[in-house]
């Protein structure tokens, strides 16, 4: 008896230590983390394929017979793959342009660049869409009645393909216009210049160096833009619907708004969707990885004196002014300017003579859109904060721990970034349909939306900025003899503040526009900004949308400067 | 003090593995960072490994610190067994934070979002609940080391507004602060620049022998180990392959490696021909070499002679009969350094590289005589 004791209290002893070392905060929060973003990146996909595949009978192509037996399911495909190249190829186009005169020229109005690449950002998709009906739809378009005493009625349509490749290229160019920058960036000059050296002339160096040299910037901005526009759901619902033209897209939500809506159907098509993006964004990686192995980064490459334009100055300059007044002026002064109407019309005196705060008064009175606001900021407030916690623990994970099938949290965390935001709110809907848990027809639907759409943005910022962090901080840390949390609380978590800082602004501006997912997902009493200005548009209230639309970018406006004020705080004590 | 037992760390060569799919066996893939490395550092002496980059330096240092899990063999400080895995025994391994050893690394790793006080501050403030200090001590303690490093003016200012020479001495007054039994060194003089360098190594040389801490120092500059250490060990993929006081390593090098690394040497090949005593004769194909060795080689046994550019007098004259071991020759090149000279001579199909005062300057072409002081010579093994 006595002797037996020791061993069993030791293999006792064993057990305990076991399970107090995985009781430590270190393993709880790694695994719940863990644990969370397979959770998001997964199960909507697996509820996707079930509800596509399966109805009561069991296994099904049904859904896809429908789906695409449609005889105009030929014209639907054609007209996705023009969209998304066209808006592609146009962002490209203007947006490469654009940041090679900015990096690498004397154009003047530098200025102006910042302006035009940061505030498209804030102008939600949907108000850029609609303010471009405003200035361009041939029965009230501002710039229809413009020009109508010299080329007649209707001469702009952006009712068309064309006018939907038009407003979402501009949307996407200020994109481009950053990656490309970075990409010009990050180029050492003196490849250029010892072209230069060599004899070529300035068209013969941007043809032969540059451009082969930034082609794998170009090719992978090629296909997340067509990815993008792929994905897009407000240009065509809003452009394309009115005339008959379908995407994937807008005709997944008109198959979910037909009655009965078919599931199935549409679950069929958002899988087609689902393919083609993946297509893109593995080819985009594919060349991303390749483009690697001739890294022209150098660190110390010096500003080369930028190129003189010469003659061609003003020309340019005149271009850039133009281009800030079709992505910036025009939208927003179009916006403030039927935010004061009493009903829509062109500018005259009789109108200016009309115009007064009643839409914005007005605004007061409807209890949705004050609804509407707390619930975007509280939705954007909340998935940005969820999201940049998860995402820091997540980076760890996937940068510094040795843990083994590390890398499946990054995989995991990057999943979303191919599920089309429509695609992503029917999944949802199939799982919280089903769940007994009481979620679908609550706002926390929402929030389980925008943190698995935002989260491979999130995962971006907390791992670049986790890589920038030495792992000798941490070891030091170990050693002095903190704990894995103390090490995390007091040296990483301060340290990564800045990046975490930037992707929460990030995400807060990208979920406080959302309307792609949350369309499908909202419920009455639920709405955000987007689906109210969404709703008052389908009811023909122009003017009051109008002004909701200024509120909601001035939001987003004093949002981002705080954000940037609280930041330039925290990035001061860094230096 | 510290004694370390068989210790083996390998990686996965993964990136090996990748291209050459070949790779028979997992075996061959891995990567032997540390290969079976023994070895006990005394109290209170500063040890020294050194070697080439990628030799393993870091790896043994980082299994000492807890940051590297060895795959076997074991580490102990004191009578505190760090890490076993002895077949039979239980294994341990503490981890690195619970180990109380001392570290300052290559980058200094000083947090750049703490002040200077706070950098000090931390390993203090971390400690488990039973055993920390109070406020009071914790800044006393912290104001009494940041004064031994002559940063106690700058307490209040952000870690990273210090020069390097300063931040050198926040780490390592960071890494002393708890009174560690061991402190472990990774390079840390390899970020300053030259002049800086020379005087912050006899500045560590005088905490380290002042506080008389235990100190396993990593670095691959020579010059280094020879001015600071008790004892070095030269490594070399993976295994130490001399291990001795600073004169021993420096005068009589195991292999030709460690004459290689340790300073600057001329290499002669040939065969041992005759031995009396310790006194070797040995045959190379520009003429014969007497010399002193210890070793016991039997005749016939291939050997290089180590030649030191300092061992060789450089003269216009003969003395030929009157000493043992003068080789004729012609000057090549010279070369002025400032404090030496160094002339190149060729002598039949060798070229030595001599080093003597800067008085004794010979122009090219001339015809020289070379004397080798047999007592100097350093006969070493062919590997
Ligand atoms: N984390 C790691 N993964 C794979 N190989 C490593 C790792 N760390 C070190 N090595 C390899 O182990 C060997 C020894 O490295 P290290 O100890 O850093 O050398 P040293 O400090 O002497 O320069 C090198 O060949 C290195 O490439
Ligand atoms: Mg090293």
């Amino acid at each position: 008896m006595t002797t037996a004791s020791p061993a069993v209290s030791a293999r006792r002893g064993a057990t305990l230590g076991w399970l107090r070392r995985l009781g430590t905060p270190k393993v709880i929060i790694i695994v719940v983390v863990a644990g969370l973003i397979g959770y998001l990146a997964l199960v909507p996909l697996y509820y996707l394929i079930w509800g596509t595949f399966f109805d009561a009978d069991g296994f099904t192509l049904g859904g896809f017979a429908r789906a695409y037996g449609d005889p105009r399911v030929g014209d639907m495909i054609g007209n996705s793959l023009w969209f998304a190249v066209g808006s592609a190829v146009l962002s490209l186009v203007v947006g490469t342009a654009l940041a090679y005169l900015n990096v690498r020229t004397d154009v003047p109005f530098k200025g102006l660049f910042f302006a035009a690449s940061i505030i498209p950002l804030i102008i939600p998709g949907i108000l850029y869409t609609i303010a471009w009906i405003f200035l361009a739809s041939p029965d009230i378009g501002l710039l229809n009645k413009a020009i109508e005493p010299i080329l007649g009625p209707g001469f702009f349509d952006i009712f068309t393909v064309w006018g939907m490749v038009w407003v979402e290229g501009l949307h996407l160019s200020p994109i481009v216009f950053l990656l490309m920058v970075a990409a010009f960036r990050s180029m050492d000059p003196s490849l250029e210049e010892s072209a230069l050296m060599s004899g070529a002339s300035r068209w013969q160096v941007f043809r032969r160096v540059t451009m082969p040299l930034t082609r794998p910037a170009i090719v992978a901005a090629v296909l997340v833009m067509v990815v993008r526009s792929l994905e897009s759901f407000e240009v065509p619902a809003l452009l394309g619907l009115q005339n008959g033209i379908y995407v994937f897209t807008s005709r997944i939500y008109f198959v979910l708004r037909s009655y009965p809506p078919d599931l199935a159907a549409a679950g069929a098509l958002a899988v087609g969707l689902l393919v083609l993006a993946l297509i893109g964004v593995t080819i985009s990686n594919l060349v991303g990885r390749s483009g690697k192995t001739y890294q022209t980064v150098t660190g110390k490459g010096f500003r080369p004196r930028p190129m003189e334009l010469g003659k061609w100055r003003p020309v340019m300059g005149g271009v850039i002014v133009l281009y800030f007044f079709l992505t910036v002026v025009g939208p927003l002064f179009v916006l403030l300017y039927t935010s004061l109407l009493k009903f829509y019309q062109a500018p005259s005196a009789e109108a200016f003579a009309s115009m007064s705060l009643d839409n914005y008064r007005q605004l007061f009175d409807i209890s949705d859109a004050m609804t509407a606001l707390k619930n975007s900021l509280a939705l954007g407030l909340g998935s940005a904060t969820l999201v940049m916690i998860l995402m820091a623990v997540g980076a760890w994970i996937v940068v510094r721990s040795r843990i083994p099938g590390r890398q499946l949290v990054d995989h995991f965390s990057f999943v979303p970034l191919v599920i089309p935001g429509l695609v992503l709110g029917l999944a949802l809907s199939f799982v919280y349909l089903r769940s007994p848990v009481p979620i679908y027809g609550t706002i926390f639907i929402l929030l389980i939306a925008y943190c698995t759409r935002y989260m491979p943005y999130g995962m971006r910022y907390a791992v670049t900025s986790m890589h920038q962090i030495s792992a000798e901080l941490e070891e030091s840390a170990q050693v002095s003899g903190a704990s894995w949390w103390q090490t995390f609380r007091r040296v990483l978590l301060p340290l990564l503040s800045p990046g975490l800082l930037a992707g929460w602004i990030y995400i807060l501006v990208v979920s406080f526009r959302e309307l792609s997912s949350s369309i499908l997902l909202y419920s009455p009493g639920n709405e955000v900004l987007s689906i109210l200005i969404f709703e008052q548009y389908e009811n023909g209230q122009f003017t009051v949308l109008a002004a909701l639309g200024v509120v909601m970018v001035l939001t987003l406006a004093v949002l981002v400067i705080i954000a940037y004020k609280l930041g330039a705080k925290v990035g001061l004590r860094q230096d | 003090m510290l004694r370390i037992n068989n210790l083996v760390k390998t990686f996965d060569g993964e990136r090996r593995r990748r291209r050459d799919s070949r790779a028979s066996s997992a075996q061959e893939a891995r990567v032997f960072a540390v290969n079976d490395v023994s070895f006990n550092v005394e109290n209170g002496q500063l040890f020294t490994l050194l070697g080439p980059s990628g030799c393993g330096k870091t790896t043994t240092l980082r299994s000492i610190a807890g940051l590297e899990r060895p795959d076997s063999g074991t580490i102990e400080v004191g009578d505190r067994v760090l890490f076993s895995t002895n077949e039979g025994k239980k294994s341990v391994n503490v981890p690195a934070n619970e180990r109380g050893l001392g570290m300052v690394f290559q980058s200094y790793a000083i947090w750049p979002h703490m002040s200077v006080f706070d950098n000090v501050a931390f390993p203090l403030q971390v400690k488990k609940r039973g055993d920390r200090l109070g406020r009071k001590e914790i800044s006393e303690r912290v104001m009494r080391v940041l004064e031994t490093m002559e940063l106690a003016h700058l307490a209040d200012r952000q870690a990273t507004k210090l020069s390097g020479g300063q931040q050198q001495r926040l780490a390592l007054a960071r890494a002393l602060v708890i009174e560690p039994p061991l402190l472990l060194l990774d390079e840390p003089l390899s970020n300053l620049d030259a002049k800086l360098r020379e005087s912050l190594r006899y500045e560590l040389k005088r905490v380290q022998r002042e506080l008389g801490i235990t100190s396993v120092y990593v670095t691959h500059d020579q010059v280094e180990a020879l001015a600071l250490s008790n004892a070095i060990a030269v490594m070399r993929n993976g295994n130490i392959v001399q291990l001795g006081r600073p004169r021993d390593i420096y005068e009589n090098p195991n292999c030709r490696f460690v004459a290689e690394f340790i300073g600057t040497s001329n290499f002669v090949s040939g065969n041992v021909v005759a031995k009396d005593g310790d006194r070797y004769t040995v045959n190379t194909i520009d003429g014969q070499l007497a010399l002193d060795s210890a070793m016991s080689l039997p005749l016939g046994t291939d050997v290089i002679v180590s030649v030191r550019p300092e061992v060789l007098e450089v003269s216009t004259t003969s003395r030929a009969g009157e000493v043992p071991n003068e080789w004729k020759g012609t000057v090549l090149t010279r070369a002025y350094l400032g404090d030496s000279l160094d002339h190149v001579v060729g002598v039949g199909k060798h070229e030595l590289r001599t080093r003597g005062n800067p008085s004794t300057s010979i122009e090219p072409g001339t015809e020289v005589y070379l004397r080798m002081d047999p007592a100097k010579l350093v006969l070493v093994p062919v590997d």
